[in-house]
């Protein structure tokens, strides 16, 4: 085993596989929860004969039905960068697990610059939306793939803002080191230590930024300009069938688990929960949080109505940016008085 | 624009400021498209998000309605005119109806005209529950479309128990209305009337559609985007839309306190006690507003026809054989999606030799282009919607 272990390849390939193993599980089980929460909240029962009992196996029919759907490439589309697109927004959301922190142990690597890599990554999926709407030849698809850049740019910036004022606080970028500061008594009652996340200390606002801007830059409701279906028909999505589309479908719901996985990390303690050994525990606590999340977005989607372009970007430069940038000068005036 | 190059150089260090001039683009809104109920067409001419101008295009639907009416006769154009604007059937019957009764100079007996009125009302609640439910489903809220149809559902039953048809009752006959459905021989037909339990259903029915308003009030009403999308969006200024013939409660939004069922009598309506809802600004959030109070509206009027229902015939005295004497007349009616007229012709034979259809959503639409220049794209849609038309309505 150990020589397994040593071996630099082998253990990169067991990591890749583990990574790609995880995410598209995960990705199939966010799709059955937002198909089956989704419908439940609309008097629906959803789905239900697939796989025998409450219809658990949906998403995999669903993906087996994609797979034989004829992939379409549209006669004036940009062939290399409609090819592209796809897996450069599934890769972006893959690159990003790699630093999330299952255990203090269980983590891929835990780089010294963790969520400043994390962040970098996971804005390339943008990027890949931005060439689906470019390379298709569509002027849908077109306007989805520019109004997903603009939301980016808007939204990136407050979305760092809050992260900086977590890593102020921790003191650190490492992701297990982020979580093993919220693991650190905050205060003492007597002579027990109380650990509290991030979330209720004092970053109470950093969260909320974070929450919304991660809605805009997964472009979930009520920011999903880019594929706006009353308007935009599918947006960048348009023209994408079968193979590639299943693609881009894994890669929103990658995006969904990999950005609340972050969250839960950031704001709610990770891995961590005071009284449970977090080598045991830690991979059903972090689900455990990440699934809070989760829910939240696909709340969050069935009930909201979405916002217009420029309320869009109004609202990110003039609240969440002055905002986001006075919450980082009183964790970092706090920080020095303390 | 083209430049000679040399003159661009020399201006290169005057230039820097000019804003890059691209040219506009073209979209093609239709007709496929979500958003276009159906199959209306809108070219837009847009500058990135801004639109510059749109022209509706109409007409893919046109079925020729008023052309079919020449070689039917009378009792068969109801079957027609029901299926003009499909979401609220039974209210375009009416009009027509009535226009055929008073040429030929007979009037419907009280219960059926309580009985049409009942239904009508019905219609109306079943076509703003729609709106109400698919408008938010337009600015990308996708659940309260299932809330309302839900209740809508109720209210298409109570129409099908009476009439057998959920969205085409061709329940009216010249003269009165149709006995209920059901078996037996016509003439026990005649002695049947409106369903077993179908006051009370009615008025269970009625409590769900008031509770079904405040759940919008609640779920969309106070949602702070749906206000965001809507307030101060598509303003229809009131000169505007008596210039493009906006009636209904488009018309009403703007202000204009207007209601053919308060000024006309095709329907026993002055029996009744209702108010009319008057917008404000005139734009998507009042138009909004108003199919909101109607439903609430039209629950009152049904709940008071139910405790005010006459008993007796349901058919006035006609020839089997209906002939309308030389003549023409123009009947409207206050249709869910503004003013429906019929003018009918008649040469004194079995069908109309002309039956001109005045249609809410047509003129509706006519504002459109007016309405559309300048605004951001998804805004078209938010307008589009807010206006509440169907294509058989536009195109008949």
């Amino acid at each position: 085993m150990n020589v397994l272990f040593d071996n630099f390849w082998a253990l990169l390939g067991i990591k890749l596989l583990l990574i790609v193993l995880v995410v598209m599980t995960t990705a199939l089980v966010v799709i059955y929860a937002e198909l089956k929460l989704g419908a439940h909240f609309q008097h629906r029962i959803g789905p239900y004969f697939a796989g025998g009992r409450w219809g658990w196996a949906q998403p995999l029919a669903d993906a087996l039905k994609f797979l034989q759907k004829e992939d379409i490439i549209p006669a004036a589309a940009d062939r290399v960068v409609f090819k592209a697109a796809p897996m450069v927004s599934l890769m972006a959301y893959f690159a990003v697990v790699v630093i999330i922190p299952f255990s203090p142990r269980l983590v891929v690597q835990d780089l010294d610059v963790g969520i400043f890599y994390a962040l970098a990554a996971g804005s390339l999926g943008t990027l890949g939306v931005l060439m689906a709407g470019w390379s298709s030849a569509n002027k849908y698809s077109l306007m989805g793939g520019l109004r997903a850049a603009a939301q980016l740019i808007a939204y990136e910036l407050p979305l760092v803002l809050a992260v900086v004022g977590v890593v102020i606080q921790a003191g650190t970028m490492s992701m297990v080191g982020i979580v093993e500061a919220q693991a650190e008594p905050a205060f003492h009652l007597g002579s027990v230590g109380i650990p509290l996340p991030f979330v209720l200390q004092g970053q109470l606002i950093g969260f909320i930024i974070f929450m919304i801007a991660m809605l805009a830059e997964l472009s979930r409701t009520p920011f999903d300009l880019p594929m706006a279906e009353s308007e935009l028909v599918m947006g960048y999505l348009t023209e994408y069938s079968g193979l590639r589309f299943t693609m881009f479908f894994l890669a929103e719901y990658a995006g969904i688990f990999v950005m609340s996985a972050l969250v839960s990390t950031l704001f709610l303690g990770g891995y961590f929960l005071p009284g449970l050994p977090s080598n045991v525990f830690g991979p059903v606590i972090l689900m455990g949080k990440t699934s809070v999340i989760i829910f939240l977005i696909i709340w969050f989607r069935w009930t909201w109505p979405r916002v217009r372009e420029d309320q869009l970007q109004g609202f990110a430069w003039r609240w969440l940016v002055p905002l986001a940038l006075a919450n980082l000068a009183v964790t970092a005036t706090l920080k020095v008085v303390f | 624009m083209t430049m000679d190059p040399r003159a661009a150089m020399h201006h290169s260090e005057v230039a820097v400021s000019v804003e890059l001039q691209t040219p506009d683009m073209t979209l093609n809104l239709g007709p496929q498209h979500p958003s276009t109920h159906g199959v209306l067409r809108l070219v837009a001419q847009v500058d990135g998000e801004r639109v510059e101008s749109v022209e509706p295009v109409v007409g893919y639907m046109h079925r020729g309605y008023e052309k079919l009416a020449e070689v039917r006769t009378y009792p068969q154009i109801t079957a027609l005119v029901n299926r003009i604007d499909w979401t609220s059937g039974f209210a375009n019957e009416i009009a027509f109806v009535v226009g055929a009764e008073r040429l030929m100079g007979i009037e419907a007996p009280p219960r059926a005209q309580w009985i049409r009125l009942i239904l009508t009302e019905m219609a109306r609640m079943a076509n703003h529950l729609v709106f109400v439910s698919s408008y938010p489903l337009e600015l990308g809220a996708t659940t309260p479309m299932f809330y309302a149809l839900h209740e809508r559902e109720r209210v298409l039953d109570l129409i099908e128990g009476v009439t057998g048809g959920r969205f085409h009752p061709n329940f009216n006959r010249i003269g009165g209305v149709k006995p209920a459905a059901g078996g037996g021989s016509s003439q026990k037909k005649l002695a049947q009337d409106l369903p077993k339990g179908f006051i009370d259903e009615t008025r269970f029915a009625m409590e769900k559609v008031f509770e079904i308003c405040d759940t919008m009030d609640k779920l969309i009403v106070g949602n702070e985007i749906f206000r965001g999308r809507t307030i101060g969006v598509g303003v229809i200024p009131p000169d505007q839309a008596l210039a493009y013939g906006v009636s209904g409660p488009n018309m009403r939004a703007t202000g204009i306190d207007f209601d053919i069922r308060k000024v006309d009598d095709y329907l026993p309506y002055s029996e009744f006690d209702f108010d009319v809802p008057v917008g404000e600004n005139g734009d998507c959030f009042d138009r909004y507003m108003m199919r909101l109070h109607e439903i609430r509206q039209s629950a009152r009027i049904i709940l008071q026809a139910l405790d005010t229902l006459p008993s007796g015939p349901l058919q006035a005295k006609v020839p089997r054989i209906i002939k309308i004497p030389r003549g023409e007349i123009y009947v409207r009616s206050e249709n869910p999606k503004g003013e429906m007229g019929y003018h009918i012709i008649s040469e004194g034979g079995r069908g109309p030799y002309r039956l001109k259809v005045r249609t809410a959503s047509f003129s509706n639409l006519s504002v459109l282009q007016w309405l559309l220049a300048g605004v951001l794209i998804p805004d078209i849609i938010a307008i589009l919607g807010s206006l509440d038309f169907v294509l058989g309505d536009v195109d008949r």
